[in-house]
């Protein structure tokens, strides 16, 4: 019957191909490590972000008046509000968490090189819809945090040119963050993750078409390769349980760490908390935009800074496999470049004084110099280790590798050693 | 020519191509602007435009904030010392004499939304400070200290009796 059933279904649609092809068959390189299951638990966040989102959104008001007394109604007399509202709030983070990784990981491996460059630029656009729909969901429940954090950041729009301050009236729909502003940020913090979902699906169609990379960096010939049921389906889920012990402790135990104590207040238009600090995941960007003392100049830099990433295909002119675990010098420049992430995010979490200013500033500095020296140090490196000759395993992978007629991406240039 | 036997004029038929594209997209365009419009401020909010406040009551040195348009509006009857330095000097990063800033000395108006991202600064000695980024404004409401790009925004208003002023209209 079952069978039969089936038969019928693949006469119309192909559903046992896609399910062999694409699912329990798609081929997977063997060496993958634990740093690939991080693609997975931020789609599985995404999933759990929406049905948490929608559950919410039965009992939040988006008025004003009403919302933040709805937190409240969810948190104290909805069943399980508590719950609902505490995975979302801590679903957020836990969703920059994995995408964060899931980012540093590819800059490690250099797997934005060829031919994944499609599958980093539409991860920098689902990156970019993710930051915005974190930004206005943070308005929604209507406290101090909330309203001056979407001040600050509608204001952001004030930079631009000629139209500058119609664009921050039309954004926020009065002349301050108002109603109107909570009403459609409501409307489209439920349409962005929709978004999200169709972005996923095209950064899954390229991953398919180009399959994963692999530490090794060299693209495994197809002998290699082993199909990602039973064996990646297990490991995915092994690490999804890492990640739920550490997220229901979040949940469960320290849910108030990631909500800001002034946002249990409700939102006063004609008071300014004595320190606004944005979310966690966006400190580093914001200590940028602090850094600039030209209003125009911090909005650009902050806008670049992100953006910085979807250059990495250009900027990176190595063509040694691997990444950074055969590159002695761009992993050094990896790891002061997280260091220097982290510096970035103390200053956007501290008040701003001349000193932490200047540290702002160094840091500034480091970060666009980091990516705007890399085209110079990836040239100067990769002569530097042909010329010293690359470690006897990945020669030895490579040279395997050319027998399965696999051709690296090699383009030649000159100044290379014959 | 072959091709002309059959499909007729191609440059013609280009250029029918191109004038419809160029019509349908202008319609497309023209269909967007109730949809953005619609995002604008709508007729109620625009009605909240002017305020009234009673000066009477302040003291050399208070300062009351009103609410215009949703926003903060500092009120600060200066003293004559203060008004004597704020003639005194021009400013600091966007220089303006002080006379242009006020209708009398004694009286200063403007909104308190600090110039950079628009977070209220709290007045605390001479001047007001604003604690999101560091920015300064002296008693004129001229910025001393960066990052705001700009002076506090005078806004329209004008006194309708000695001790009374109404905000929004010149």
């Amino acid at each position: 019957m079952q069978n039969k059933l089936i038969k019928w279904i693949d006469h119309r649609f192909p559903l046992t191909n896609f399910v062999k092809h694409e699912l329990t068959g798609y081929p997977t390189p063997r060496n993958l490590s634990y740093w690939w299951n991080f693609g997975f638990l931020a789609g599985f966040v995404l999933v759990l972000q929406v049905v948490t989102g929608i559950f919410l959104a039965m009992h939040y008001k988006p008025d004003a008046t009403l919302s933040f007394d709805s937190i409240q109604h969810i948190m104290r007399d909805v069943n399980y509000g508590w719950l609902l509202r505490y995975m979302h709030a801590t679903g957020a983070s836990a969703f920059f968490l994995v995408i964060y990784i899931h980012m540093a990981r590819t800059l490690y491996y250099g797997s934005y090189r060829a031919p994944r460059e499609l599958m980093w630029w539409t991860g920098q656009g689902l990156l970019l819809m993710l930051m915005a729909t974190a930004f206005m969901g943070y308005l929604l429940p209507w406290g101090q945090m909330s309203f001056w954090g979407a001040t600050v950041i509608t204001n952001l729009f004030r930079a631009t040119p000629y139209i500058g301050d119609q664009v921050v009236v039309w954004l926020r729909g009065d002349y301050t963050v108002g109603d109107a502003t909570l009403t459609r940020f409501f409307a489209l913090h439920y349409l962005f993750p929709f978004l999200i979902i169709g972005g996923v699906v095209v950064h899954l169609v390229a991953l398919h078409t180009v399959k994963s990379s692999n530490p090794s960096g060299i693209d495994l010939a197809a002998r290699d390769n082993i199909p990602f049921h039973p064996y990646f389906t297990s490991k995915d889920f092994y690490g999804l349980g890492l990640f739920l012990i550490v997220y229901c402790s979040f949940v469960f135990f320290f849910p108030d760490s990631m909500i800001e104590p002034a946002n249990n207040i409700p939102a006063n238009p004609m008071q300014t908390p004595t320190h606004i600090v944005p979310e966690w995941y966006f400190l580093p960007f914001y200590a940028i935009l602090r850094s600039v003392p030209n209003m125009v100049g911090g909005v650009a830099a902050m806008g670049l800074s992100v953006m910085m990433f979807a250059f990495m295909p250009f900027l990176d002119r190595s063509r040694i496999p691997g990444g950074a675990s055969n590159r002695p010098i761009v992993r050094i420049g990896f790891y002061l470049f997280l260091l220097n992430m982290l510096v970035l995010g103390y200053v956007g979490a501290t008040p701003p004084t001349d000193q932490i200013i200047l540290v702002g500033q160094v840091a500034t500095l480091f970060y666009f110099g980091s990516f705007l020296l890399i085209p110079f140090i990836s040239i100067a490196e990769e002569r530097w280790l042909i010329k010293r000759g690359l470690p006897p395993e990945v020669e030895a992978l490579i040279a395997s590798e050319a027998r399965g007629k696999i051709k690296l991406p090699f383009r030649r240039r000159s100044g290379d050693i014959k | 020519m072959a091709e002309n036997d059959t499909v007729g004029d191609t440059g013609r038929r280009k250029f029918l191509i191109k004038v419809t594209a160029v019509a349908g997209g202008a319609g497309a365009a023209v269909a967007c602007l109730p949809f953005i419009s619609s995002m604008n401020p709508s007729a109620d909010v625009l009605a909240k435009a002017t305020t009234e406040f009673d000066l009477t009551g302040m003291n050399p040195g208070d300062m009351r904030t009103v609410a215009w348009q949703g926003k903060p509006v500092f009120i600060l009857r200066r003293t004559p010392e203060q008004i004597a330095a704020m003639e005194a000097s021009n400013g600091g990063l966007y220089p303006e004499p002080d006379q242009q800033r006020v209708k009398q000395p004694e009286w200063l108006v403007v909104v308190g939304v600090c110039t950079h991202m628009g977070c209220v600064p709290n007045k605390e000695g001479p001047g007001w400070t604003c604690h999101c980024h560091g920015s300064q404004y002296d008693d004129s409401g001229r910025v001393t200290r960066g990052p705001a790009p700009k002076n506090l925004e005078v806004p329209p208003y004008r006194f309708i009796t000695a001790d009374k002023i109404v905000i929004g209209e010149a």
